[in-house]
């Protein structure tokens, strides 16, 4: 099993989302995060002067699936997060160790 | 003794004075009258300023934190840019004299004031120019969070200095200085239900069509979706505000302080409150639940359909009006969104539809009686309104379309106009969730 997490510009994240329910991803957990990366922030303006904003909003999704279908997912997700443009962000993958419904107590696979 | 005393002092006092006589009594009288017109105008005139505000918090309210910076500085803009474009162009279009009843020819930059002459064309002017503004800001909502500001700009002065003044000098013009061909046939529009409202909203109906949908509005298999406003608390303020400016939009319009001014106050307020109530009701039964912004939208509709009407009307009739008005709105709502105009605040259907609704019921519920002769020429004025409103304010937004652009870029319009187009954040300190909400 396999954990992905992407920092994605938040309004591409209804088009991330749905990409993702159509290739068969049962759960998403989604945050709202602020960070930096290469892009370094950006400048905003308040009463004429400029101040420099270093954390910048972006949306965290996280998602845990099967290992075989990782590497479909980050290709999705890599190609709907995507404008081109710096401040993109990044996709992280990670193995997984379990998985626990707390409803039921399935475990492993069965609880994705 | 002292009595003689007090007499011989008094008579001393006003031994300069001419005793009064019935004429200048009757002089005196006037000049009473004249004073309290004026003051009762600019007092109306600034209530109806206050409107502005209104205007921008309920579209503040019903649109997404990232593009409010643009909503203030649209506001701000259209009354702004508005005004000098009224002062210079629009007045003499609308007020100035006119032989043919199609648009006036004089007064332009304030020219009819000469100093030391009668200082009453100013005081007309400033509550002119209100309400002018007003028909401007109206399409700022309908195209709200989409709209290039330079081009939202630029389409404000036209319809400040062109669209707006030349249906009001047909209907309006022989209020001052003019004479237009629609009042000539005895059209009723005491307040402005089809010269400031419906032109307003049939502006906003072009402006929300060149511009399209906001991105996200409608799925791709056709279904609306709805894009939640960021404050209704802020909404709210706004249309209570719209409801006080109200007070002076229509019991204003005698711009004489005369008894008049009773009964429209509570065929104002009475409409308002019915529009409310039955929005309310008619939301609940089509949704399950009484929604705010449909009774936000009432309450408006309400006041909107009672502006034409307001002082011809009786009481009860002000009631049935707001009352159809509530009805008519939020089916109005349910139809634009079926044919795919975006109107994120409801412009079209509250301005516009009832502008429309507002001048027919002031031929139907006439307190002199009405006749097929009346309400035809209500009629024929609610379609020369669309007509010339709607014509001119598509060709204009057409030509801005095609040369500096009406609509930002996708990636402009989800990352927010506010960074985008101002180069800020309305709300810094906040954690701002628009974009997980759907």
């Amino acid at each position: 099993m396999k954990k992905i997490e992407a920092i994605i510009k938040p309004f591409k994240l209804d088009e991330v989302k749905e990409a993702l329910a159509a290739i068969g991803v049962k759960g998403i957990t989604v945050s709202e995060v602020k960070g930096f990366g290469r892009q370094r922030g950006h400048k905003e303006v308040y009463r004429g002067a400029e101040y420099q904003v270093d954390f910048v909003a972006k949306v965290k999704i996280e998602v845990v699936l099967e290992a075989s279908m990782a590497g479909e997912a980050v290709a999705t997700i890599q190609k709907q997060a995507r404008t081109g443009a710096i401040g993109d962000g990044k996709i992280f993958v990670l193995p997984l160790e379990d998985v626990i419904r707390i409803r039921t107590g399935e475990t492993g696979k069965d609880a994705i | 003794m002292f009595l003689i005393l007090l007499t011989s002092v008094i008579s001393t006092v006003w031994a300069g004075d001419d005793p009064p006589t019935p004429m200048s009594n009757k002089d005196a009288i006037a000049l009473v009258q004249t004073n309290a017109d004026y003051v009762w105008t600019l007092v109306a005139a600034a209530l109806v300023f206050f409107m502005q505000a209104g205007f921008a918090m309920v579209e503040a309210g019903f649109t997404r934190a990232k593009n409010a910076i643009n909503i203030m500085m649209k506001n701000l803009m259209d009354f702004s840019m508005g005004t000098l474009a009224f002062w210079a162009i629009g007045f003499g279009l609308m007020f100035g004299a006119s032989s043919s009843g199609w648009l006036g020819t004089s007064g332009f930059f304030l020219s009819d004031f000469k100093v030391g002459g009668d200082p009453w064309v100013l005081a007309f002017w400033m509550f002119q120019v209100v309400f002018a503004a007003t028909a401007a800001t109206i399409v700022s909502g309908a195209m709200a969070e989409r709209t290039k500001f330079t081009s939202y700009m630029l389409y404000s002065v036209f319809v400040c200095g062109i669209i707006y003044p030349v249906f009001g000098s047909w209907a309006w013009g022989g209020l001052f200085h003019g004479g237009g061909w629609l009042e000539k046939l005895g059209f009723i529009d005491f307040a402005g239900s089809t010269v400031v409202h419906s032109v307003g909203g049939w502006a906003a109906l072009a402006g929300a069509i060149v511009l399209g949908p906001r991105i996200g509005k409608f799925t791709k298999d056709g279904k609306v979706r709805p894009i939640l406003g960021h404050n209704l608390p802020l909404a709210a303020l706004g249309v209570f505000i719209l409801w006080l400016g109200w007070f002076g939009f229509n019991p204003g319009s005698t711009t004489a302080a005369s008894k008049d001014i009773a009964m429209i106050f509570v065929n104002t307020n009475l409409a308002a409150a019915t529009g409310a109530i039955l929005a309310m009701i008619t939301s609940w039964m089509r949704i399950g639940k009484p929604d705010v912004g449909m009774s936000l939208n009432g309450a408006l509709a309400g006041l909107v359909a009672i502006t034409a009407p307001c002082a011809s009307v009786s009481p009860l009739s002000a009631v049935i009006i707001g009352a159809i008005a509530g009805i008519i709105v939020v089916l109005s709502v349910f139809f634009f969104d079926k044919i795919k105009v975006d109107d994120p605040v409801g412009a079209i259907s509250v301005h516009g539809v009832n502008g429309a609704w507002g001048t027919l019921a002031a031929g139907l519920f006439n307190i002199g009686g009405t006749s097929p002769k009346i309400i035809g020429v209500q009629l024929l004025g609610i379609g020369a309104c669309f007509l010339w409103t709607f014509g001119t304010a598509f060709i204009l937004f057409k030509i801005i379309d095609k040369t500096v652009g009406l609509r930002v870029t996708p990636e402009e319009e989800r990352e927010g106009l506010d960074y985008t187009e101002h180069g800020g954040n309305a709300y810094p300190d906040f954690e701002v969730s628009s974009y997980v909400q759907t």
